[in-house]
């Protein structure tokens, strides 16, 4: 065996504390896994603030529909990267798909991604969009013209007849959209919630925590990527649309407190065997990322920022930066979140009498280089959809 | 007439054809629907079901079962990688347990605290539990891990994926992934020298034999006769892991 398999691995047994299992030492998922349920996360929540203009017919979020709905997208498609390239085998990711254990929660995850993926999300949008490429393909000339003419797949009729029908069919999808928005990441939840050795994770809350939390994450992403658009595109920002997104955000994020703060009461009050140890390591190792960043910063203060636009009509300008800032303290604290949860309860013994420690590496496929690849990513693949999709260059739908 | 003969056989044909591909894929389905809950059964009657007695009462922790354990199986040395290891509890007066195993117990151990300040101490050699409701098995998403037909818990290597999740899912921390090989790894119950009929190796090297292996299904197999006469408890009861390996003698203090 080659000293690089495992000579880090005594610089992390140096910083043990107290004792843990021979076999603890190192943390088994790392920043990717992190980054992942984040991902995810923003996916879910960007595709059921889209759902709200759809289905609850929130005629106010009408500029952030397609931008929510390709938002979705672009963190969708690449959701599985940080997955895959964690696997100490990554060329056999295939076979979760073709021989899933039917006992195992992660099994199904390849089905869900899919479904969510081909079903719904694609669907929607080609829907959506589909009037508008048949125009662009017999606007545009050359290569752009071929390009939208295989995205209209040859479907070309635009009749009103036609068009009725794409919002038909986009409108169900949507519906059926909005509970595998729920299931896509209340399953992500799952993998965690359902894991009985470790008591960090383990709790029927879990799912639940996991979809508000995405919720209040892909809320403010959309937020955030609407102010950038508008500033990239020298457009005026709708402040109505702020304001109502702004509302949602403020709404989800009370119930994701809540749900958050009950979940640790009942721990507390309950005290069972892990007490002790948890308590340890959210006063210990766990201090600057969940008091501080996922609670104070993340929660309390885009919280209390947020009551107080419902209250006060500050100067436009204000309001604007206000919403600015509080998305993205919000990002920051519900990747905190994640990093809490993933980190967190790999952090401690199963012996529940000591705790291993983790050392973020900047460089390596599991390093925070690696991780600050798969965010920026989708950001990329959003701005190429938004230049190859433009929704301000939609035609407009008839009523 | 003929014509109607040949019809008719064929008709029955593929009614029978029919009827038994139904049943062969119904039955793989309900053997298949084991949906969520995962537990494993002895199917074949005739085989051993594994269990295994630790008694915590003989051991004299002197590391020879995890020095054994790593040579027979060829698991790395670093002191990070272990299927077999042995802690040393000591319980002082002013009731803080302290528990260590530096390298895995395997060089043996010191005493630290002071005989004065010490209330009880004891050696606890750890090992797979061999659950026959095994969370590791259950959450293995690829069905890499699986229980053998004696009830030992194995992982097959060219079919893991690497995802770690059965690590995380052992509440016992008796699988790792093998630095070198990239899968996970973990007791085997020396499943090749069982099937040899012999004992697993650090049961052959235990010179107190503190340890014994046999088939729960024989009620006159010493193991059986143990569990009859001593009070034994497993780790972790409340987790309903269905742990086969039991503890004589087993402290509060272990988990």
């Amino acid at each position: 065996m080659e000293p690089h398999h495992y000579q880090h691995l005594y610089d992390i047994l140096t910083h043990a504390q107290g004792y843990i299992f021979p076999n603890e030492i190192d943390l088994q998922w790392g920043i990717l896994i992190v980054v992942y349920p984040f991902i995810t996360g923003l996916v879910a929540g960007a595709f059921i603030l889209a759902s709200l203009e759809r289905v609850f017919k929130v005629k106010v979020l009408k500029p952030t529909y397609q931008i929510a709905l390709l938002t979705a997208l672009s963190f969708l498609l690449v959701a599985t990267m940080p997955l895959i390239s964690h696997l100490s085998q990554p060329q056999r990711a295939y076979e979760i798909l073709i021989t899933p254990h039917s006992t195992s929660a992660m099994a199904i995850f390849g089905f869900v991604y899919l479904w969510y993926l081909m079903v719904v999300l694609l669907l929607e949008i080609w829907f959506d969009y589909r009037p508008s490429m048949v125009v662009w393909s017999n606007e545009k000339k050359g290569v752009m013209r071929l390009v939208y003419r295989i995205l209209t797949l040859g479907v070309n009729d635009v009749s009103p007849r036609a068009l009725k029908w794409d919002r038909k069919l986009g409108y169900i999808i949507t519906v059926v959209g909005i509970p595998s928005a729920f299931i896509l990441h209340g399953y992500v939840g799952f993998i965690f919630g359902s894991i009985k050795a470790n008591p960090w994770w383990s709790t029927p809350l879990m799912p639940i925590i996991f979809l508000f939390s995405a919720m209040v994450s892909g809320i403010a992403l959309v937020m955030l990527v609407y102010m950038i658009i508008s500033y990239f595109r020298r457009t005026v920002i709708d402040l109505n649309v702020l304001d109502t997104i702004g509302k949602y955000l403020f709404f989800v994020l009370i119930l994701d407190f809540t749900l958050e703060g009950l979940d640790q009461i009942q721990r507390i009050y309950e005290a069972e065997e892990s007490f002790e140890i948890i308590k340890l390591l959210v006063s210990g190792k766990l201090y600057l990322t969940l008091f501080v960043a996922q609670g104070l910063v993340g929660t309390l203060i885009p919280l209390i920022t947020l009551a107080f636009l419902q209250f006060y009509k500050h100067k436009i300008k204000v309001r604007k930066s206000m919403y600015l800032i509080v998305s993205i303290l919000v990002l920051i604290g519900v990747y905190s979140m994640r990093w809490n949860v993933v980190i967190g309860g790999q952090l401690f013994s199963k012996s529940f009498s000591g705790f291993t420690s983790f050392k973020l590496g900047l460089i390596g496929l599991d390093g925070s280089l690696m991780a600050a690849f798969w965010l920026i990513l989708p950001i990329g693949i959003l701005t190429f959809l938004l230049w190859l999709l433009p929704p301000w260059k939609m035609v407009p739908e008839e009523e | 007439m003929e014509n109607e003969k040949v019809k008719s056989s064929r008709r029955k044909f593929l009614k029978s054809a029919a009827t038994l591909a139904g049943a062969t894929i119904g039955y793989t389905w309900l053997k298949s629907s084991q949906f969520l809950l995962y537990g494993a059964e002895p199917e074949d009657k005739t085989l051993p079901w594994y269990g295994i007695v630790i008694d915590i009462e003989k051991c004299i922790g002197c590391g020879s079962c995890a020095k054994a354990c790593k040579l027979e199986n060829d698991v790395p040395k670093e002191p990070f990688f272990f299927r077999n290891w042995v802690e040393q509890y000591t319980v002082k007066n002013d009731g803080s347990v302290i528990i260590v195993s530096p390298n895995g117990g395997m060089d043996g151990f010191e005493q630290t605290v002071p005989d004065a300040e010490t209330f009880k101490s004891f050696f606890v050699p750890k090992m797979c539990n061999h659950c026959a409701k095994s969370p590791c098995i259950q959450v293995c998403p690829v069905g890499a891990t699986y229980d053998s037909p004696e009830g030992v818990v194995l992982v097959d290597e060219k079919y893991c994926i690497g995802c770690r999740y059965c690590v995380q899912a052992c509440p016992y921390g008796c699988r790792f992934i093998h630095p070198v090989k990239k899968v996970a790894n973990k007791c085997t119950l020396c499943y090749h020298r069982l099937k040899k009929n012999l004992a697993p190796a650090c049961m052959e090297v235990c010179p107190t034999g503190a340890r014994m292996y046999g088939n729960l299904r024989d009620k006159h197999s010493e193991l059986v006769k143990f569990l009859k006469e001593h009070t034994t408890q497993v780790l972790r009861p409340h987790l309903n892991t269905g742990s086969k390996l039991y503890y004589n003698a087993l402290s509060s203090e272990v988990r």
